[in-house]
């Protein structure tokens, strides 16, 4: 890289006072305990990327055991040991396997994973700051995050096993230290990993709103912000009001298994002895955590929702349909979100009343829902598409969000969920609505953002083959658990085959678990072609998509403070695509209107689509404005 | 446009006043005080359920709420010391208001102490156990600002608190003052609950 010979245009930006970045390095600040928001975004990735392949292998685990749960695997046994005596996994340690598998995923790769890495990378880079408010936060965020994983994968080696009682961890399982083998210490290794996690995230979450509200270069107005930016700030809200109510969850359960209290334990026999525990209540616990818990599935779901908007924006070559309604509908869905968490709980024995509260706000959070959606399909409509593979996965996310999308109206209807609740049906719309979707737009800024990160392409060709059989087995996998769901199978069950009913679904199953497998060794594609890439791959260009926005015009090298010289000012909104007069079909943001043809200066904030130009502005766009006016986000 | 903004680095000033550490505290104390309506709300929710001991809330709590405000009164007056560079006054101030953060601890520790000798102890019917884990998470946080204002306390004798350099000090004493008001928030929680 380039970084070995700085040129002498660069050395006058050296005096403005962020030459703390070039200080003799050593390997150990520039890659290890790197202050730079660039380097920690692909620690990030690469963590998490390690993460989803350990995520991955957990399920194939249990896939094995559902496709086939009458044979035995001896190999298995050589590798698992007493987990899989004679061949066939332990039932426990099939809970341990879910349990694992969900927490991994939820937290480690859809949490930090995704919004850890895209949030470091582009935060800065797209609003034109040159690091994070606090880097030495920062790089303590994801030391701790980095500790957190670690004593998360060592719960997976000790002998009594990690904790089963699901990524829930809803006591008594979880707060009884003698209810099951994982409940002991796998459940004590999972709770100081989480309160880790949880400590992390808030002081990543928090450093992303303070630079996005105070480290804006100027013209850089919050409607100018790419929406990605945007969708990273209501993710960064929701982990600072919603993570904190874990922790309090975590606190007391802590004293419950430790200290004996009895805040989630009520009356309770186990192994023939009354526990000396009284008046506590599980339900409780439920509160607390779907408190968290809900907001956490926007908080997985929103960054990908914001990647996705770029990638759509960028390859279909238009300007982002709707640009405040998307503003709009993120803000809503965050509010929304933090006053539905009581749709996880209608078959606790909830008031009928305070189940249809939570049933129709749960209900209207598919108007953000569908706004966002029809906003991707509006902007991809007559757009001159070009099917990248991140595009393809941004495409594939509104896909999955749609399939995914629909079952939650059924599942968030309180009658209804009195048959589906805990069934696969369950299983079924989370994983294509919040795993698959989020994943697809992970997958999408990674194919996206790579030139920027490593300064070369990712093979195309390798991309496509990784998207399709990537989307074909996702459909694969999760699709069929519908109408098992339907049918009434359950989720967390060791296997079926005691169950006359269930016995139709075999083959199903079967089916399932192949899918399973092909998926995730389509997965292997992708991580020949990122590493591959890194040294093998084309060079790229400084801006290979033809975008607007500021990531893609500071230099990728090893530079703390992304631009050699003055920081860009901005002139114009991140979606100038396509303009009819312009010499280009896209005009970075950093462009002066004084530099265009005359018919082509104002409005920059917001054009009028050119088909559209008689038309008035919609109300709820104005309505918007007003609001934002208000807020003090816009000048009046 | 753009002429008297900042071209280089640094935070970019504009509506928004506040130093970008300024801000990352505010959001910081947010997230602390969720953790406690979480804890507040759980109580809210547990005490609807039946089998809940009421009892009268230990007499040092009221001294608590006396340690806590006058430290908030004493630390307001260090602040304003520091701001005109009476650096004499400012150490007593901040020798006063760390003295009250002590107490303040201590009057915890005896109201503790008054609990358990009339049996009501950490393990228990829930009402006991949530006032010992709520008001021991707090005392942790005034633990925490008893050793962010003793740094300062040192930074005195260095000349790094003085009107040019007001950061820390306003910092620590955003926070003091908001364990202060989150304290007699509990409080006044606790006198409703109990």
């Amino acid at each position: 890289m380039s970084h070995s010979n700085p040129s002498a245009s660069t050395a006058h930006g050296h005096d403005h006072g962020h030459d703390h970045g070039h200080h003799k390095e050593t390997f150990l600040t520039k890659y290890i305990f790197s202050q730079d928001h660039k380097m920690i975004g692909k620690q990030y990735l690469l963590t998490g990327m390690f993460m989803a392949v350990v995520a991955a292998l957990l399920s194939l685990l249990f896939r094995l055991q559902l496709g086939w749960p009458e044979d035995t695997f001896p190999w298995l046994e050589s590798i698992l040991g007493d987990w899989a005596k004679g061949g066939r996994l332990d039932p426990s340690f099939y809970l341990a396997l879910v349990t694992m598998h969900g927490t991994i995923m939820v937290f480690f790769v859809l949490t930090a994973g995704l919004s850890g890495t895209f949030s470091n990378l582009l935060i800065p880079l797209q609003i034109g700051a040159r690091d994070m408010a606090s880097p030495f936060l920062n790089m303590l965020s994801y030391w701790i995050f980095f500790l957190s994983t670690v004593i998360m994968l060592l719960s997976l080696f000790i002998e009594s096993g990690p904790a089963a009682a699901g990524w829930t961890i809803y006591p008594p399982l979880s707060a009884l230290p003698q209810a099951m083998p994982g409940s002991g210490l796998g459940m004590t290794l999972w709770l100081i990993s989480m309160t880790l996690f949880i400590a992390s995230s808030l002081m990543a979450a928090l450093n992303y709103i303070t630079t996005i509200l105070n480290l804006r270069t100027p013209g850089m107005t919050m409607t100018r912000m790419p929406l990605t930016v945007w969708s990273f700030f209501t993710t960064a809200i929701l982990g600072v009001l919603s993570f904190p109510v874990l922790l309090s969850a975590a606190v007391l359960l802590i004293f419950d298994r430790s200290f004996g209290t009895s805040f989630y334990l009520s009356e309770i026999f186990i192994a023939g002895e009354t526990l000396n525990r009284t008046g506590g209540s599980p339900i409780l616990f439920q509160h607390l955590f779907w408190f968290l818990g809900h907001p956490e599935v926007y908080i997985v779901l929103m960054p990908a929702l914001g990647i996705t908007s770029e990638v759509i924006a960028t390859n279909a070559r238009k300007p982002i349909f709707g640009y405040r309604a998307m503003v709009g509908s993120l803000l809503g869905i965050s509010f929304l979100s933090f006053i539905v968490w009581g749709h996880h709980m209608f078959v606790t024995g909830m008031n009928p009343f305070l189940g249809n509260v939570f049933m129709i706000l749960t209900l209207v959070i598919a108007v953000p829902s569908a706004v966002k959606t029809f906003n991707y399909l509006a902007t991809l409509w007559k757009g001159n598409i070009r099917f990248t593979p991140g595009m393809l996965f941004a495409i594939g996310l509104v896909s999955l969000f749609i399939s995914g999308g629909l079952t939650g109206i059924y599942l968030g209807n309180a009658a209804l969920d009195i048959n589906l609740h805990d069934t696969y049906f369950v299983v079924a719309h989370f994983h294509l609505v919040m795993g698959s979707a989020s994943l697809f737009g992970m997958l999408a800024g990674v194919y996206h953002w790579y030139p920027r990160m490593f300064g070369r392409m990712m093979n195309e060709k390798l991309g496509y083959l990784h998207f399709w059989l990537t989307f074909a087995a996702v459909y694969m996998v999760f699709f069929p658990m519908h109408f098992m769901g339907i049918d009434g199978v359950p989720r967390r069950y060791y296997n079926f085959t005691g169950f006359e009913y269930m016995a139709e679904w075999m083959d199903l199953n079967r089916f399932i678990s192949i899918s399973a497998i092909l998926g995730s060794a389509a997965q292997l594609i992708f991580i020949w072609n990122f590493f591959s890439s890194m040294r093998m791959g084309k060079k790229a260009p400084m801006n290979p998509w033809n975008s607007n926005t500021l990531e893609w015009t500071a230099p990728v090298e090893h530079l703390h403070g992304n631009w050699p010289g003055e920081i860009p000012h901005v002139h114009r909104w991140p979606y100038d695509y396509s303009r009819p007069g312009a010499s280009e079909d896209f005009i970075p943001q950093t462009v002066k209107d004084d530099d265009l043809p005359e018919e082509l200066r104002k409005p920059s904030v917001q054009p009028v689509p050119h088909h559209a130009e008689k038309e008035a502005v919609p109300t709820e766009t104005l309505l918007f404005s007003r609001l934002l006016q208000a807020l003090g986000f816009r000048k009046a | 446009m753009d002429a008297t903004l900042s071209r280089t680095t640094g935070p970019v000033r504009k509506k928004n006043k506040l130093h970008a550490k300024e801000f990352l505290l505010w959001a910081f104390l947010v997230s602390v005080f969720m953790i406690f309506a979480g804890l507040t709300s759980a109580v809210i929710v547990r005490r609807a359920d039946g089998n809940w001991l009421e009892y009268v809330l230990p007499s040092a709590f009221w001294w608590s709420t006396a340690f806590v405000l006058l430290s908030s009164i004493s630390l307001q007056w260090s602040l304003v010391q520091a701001r005109r560079d009476e650096l004499g006054k400012l150490k007593l101030g901040l020798v006063l208001t760390l003295f009250l953060g002590l107490l303040f601890l201590f009057s915890q520790w005896v109201a503790f102490q008054q609990m358990v000798s009339v049996g009501l102890y950490l393990v228990g019917n829930p009402s006991t156990s949530f006032l010992y884990v709520i008001t021991g998470l707090h005392g942790l946080h005034m633990l925490s600002a008893v050793v962010v204002l003793f740094v300062i306390f040192a930074q005195v004798f260095q000349y790094k608190v003085h009107s040019k350099n007001m950061l820390s000090i306003r910092l620590g004493t955003l926070y003091w003052h908001f364990l202060g008001v989150l304290w007699i928030y509990l409080y006044v929680f606790f006198q409703l609950i109990f």
